[in-house]
């Protein structure tokens, strides 16, 4: 049966995020023929990123324009999304299984007494029922889950399922809508950068990833410089951030984050089995440690037995001439 | 303060994962507090200490789970009470659990409900928000500090890496990250006390609700183990050598450069 599916997109510095456009991806196999319609939040002119989820996929997107959506609160994107699933009434929402993702969707779920599948890596269409697969256990097993009441609502994880190809012959109208905001109960007073790149570690591409092989803040310089040539960023065991070499909010693990990237670089990690629950779905692993028995290789696609401050300066200098001859 | 603490028991992070008969083989299991409840448990100890007050743990789940809420009223936390839904439910899901929590909490004055920001287990991360809003109250979510000044909050939270600063105010809904606190070990006179301290057990017909009022909205259709990952390619020579090797590997082989 097709349905009119709903994408909440998501910018960040000013542009999508990648797993809007994999949203709506997602919602496209929902939909089953229906339509896909995106949303945006935000102030000023939306314009522009509404045009580009047309591209992806979308067959007309709502924005809503308003100061007190600059900045993303429970409240003000509450309200907002209210309106619009008041005025359109979907048979289902899609959005990334984000920070905003994570905070906003269970209001809306609540709010409408409906299910919530959160943080899909795959959607099927089988035979019009539609079919979530996720991770529980931190990735150390999935299930495969459906919505057997009412709105069909999921937040995906990003860099699992592929986007449309985007282009740019597509049309679809971009509508603004005026919503009022008022009685936002929590007030934002300021937001402190410390993820200098923008890539957050769910959406990168990259992560090399140190452990305590890594010794001290200072050694985690060169694990930085790599993730710098090869586009990505760092992230780090609990080892490491327990020990003080780094911020919380790196730990990649089954406390931390779980992560998919195409490349996962491990430096100076042992491979306890609650970091492994955090990294082993990566696509392609590679292990650098001194101590060949670690644990860590056991899910390595390649490994390199040696010391970290031996190997990461070497692998930076062969990746920069690689980059030079390509 | 009227302080309340959602505690979930989980699988000790310890556990492999092994499925049988479709379902996650619990046999022999050790259970653990959900690690990012312990940083609420240990909060609210914290913020009853600094304000007065009491702490209360909740949990909604099995007959078992007795043993965690001892453990939080051992750490400091002064009452416990469980909602056992062993007899009454056959399924349940975050839909489910915030129901019967929502009926919990109705008649009960409540100055701030903390919880952790995802349970290892099932990780859906919605029972907080989703309790906030039939409650009607703001949730701050991921919190790395608190401080209560009368009725007003000011929170860090962790937001992708970034730091947010946000002020509200009581009553209030939080949920925990790491780095918010160092959960402390129950003491050897904890845990005497603990035995004493009251802990409450409910049924769903306690809350005047039944089996229909709290059916769940998804369904789980099948559990299964990722395919087991093969260890690879453990390369060999001079460390130069090697690294021109994994970056022509990376390039041809594994198509990731």
């Amino acid at each position: 049966m097709s349905k009119k599916v709903l994408v909440i997109g998501e910018a960040r510095e000013g542009s999508l995020r990648n797993v809007s456009f994999e949203a709506i991806a997602a919602a496209n196999i929902v939909s089953d023929g229906g339509e896909v319609i995106g949303v945006l939040c935000g102030s000023g002119d939306l314009n522009e990123m509404g045009k580009e989820m047309v591209y992806y996929g979308a067959e007309r997107v709502i924005t809503i324009s308003n100061e007190e959506l600059k900045t993303y609160t429970s409240d003000g994107y509450g309200q907002a999304l209210a309106e619009v699933i008041e005025d359109e009434s979907p048979d289902g929402i899609i959005m990334g299984h984000t920070a905003i993702g994570k905070d906003l969707t269970p209001k809306l779920a609540s709010r409408l007494e409906s299910g919530l599948i959160s943080d899909a890596t795959e959607v099927v269409n089988d035979g019009g029922s539609i079919v979530f697969t996720r991770p529980i256990y931190s990735g150390k097993a999935f299930e495969k889950k459906e919505i057997t009441d009412g709105l069909v609502f999921a937040t995906i994880r990003p860099n699992n399922i592929p986007p449309l190809t985007r282009d740019e012959s597509l049309t679809g109208e971009v509508t603004e809508k005026t919503v009022e905001i008022t009685n936002i109960r929590t007030i934002i007073k300021d937001i402190i950068r410390k993820s200098t790149d923008g890539v957050d570690l769910s959406e990168a591409k990259v992560i090399v990833a140190g452990g305590r092989g890594v010794k001290s803040a200072e050694g985690f310089e060169p694990l930085t410089e790599l993730a710098d040539v090869l586009g990505g960023t760092v992230g780090a065991s609990r080892g490491a951030c327990d020990a003080g070499y780094c911020d919380y909010s790196l730990q990649i693990g089954q406390t931390g984050k779980v992560v998919t990237p195409d490349l996962y670089i491990a430096c100076g990690i042992s491979g306890a089995i609650q970091h492994l629950a955090g990294m082993s779905n990566s696509k392609v692993i590679v292990a650098i440690n001194k101590d060949p028995e670690a644990n860590i290789f056991n899910v390595a696609d390649y490994g390199i037995v040696g010391d970290l401050f031996d190997v990461v300066p070497k692998l930076i200098e062969e990746v920069k001439e690689m980059k030079v001859n390509a | 303060m009227n302080i309340y603490v959602l505690l979930k028991r989980t699988f000790d992070t310890e556990e492999k994962i092994a499925v049988n008969s479709g379902r996650i083989e619990d046999d022999g299991a050790e259970y653990i507090i959900n690690p990012y409840d312990e940083y609420a448990v240990e909060e609210a100890i914290n913020l009853r200490d600094e304000h007065g007050g009491e702490v209360t743990v909740v949990t909604v789940g099995e007959e078992e789970s007795e043993k965690q809420l001892r453990t939080a009223l051992a750490m400091g936390a002064d009452k416990a009470v469980l909602i056992n839904t062993e007899d009454d439910l056959e399924e349940g899901d975050q839909f489910t659990t915030v129901k019967i929590l929502e009926a919990f909490f109705e008649d009960r004055e409540v100055d701030i409900i903390l919880a952790g920001n995802v349970a290892i287990d099932e990780a859906s991360g919605q029972v907080g928000p989703r309790l906030a809003e039939r409650l009607n109250m703001p949730y701050v979510t991921t919190i790395t500090s608190i401080d209560v000044d009368g009725d007003t909050v000011n929170i860090e939270r962790d937001v992708e890496g970034d730091v947010e600063k946000v002020e509200t105010t009581l009553p209030l809904l939080v949920t925990c990250q790491q780095g918010l606190n160092e959960p402390r070990y129950p003491s050897l006179p904890g845990i005497m006390k603990a035995k004493k301290k009251p802990l409450d057990e409910l049924e769903i017909d306690d809350l005047d609700l039944d089996e229909d009022d709290v059916e769940p909205k998804t369904r789980t259709m099948e559990i299964f183990l990722p395919p087991e990952k093969q260890a690879g390619k453990v390369l060999e020579g001079e460390i130069d050598d090697q690294v021109k090797e994994l970056v022509s590997l990376l390039k041809t082989e594994s198509k990731v450069l």
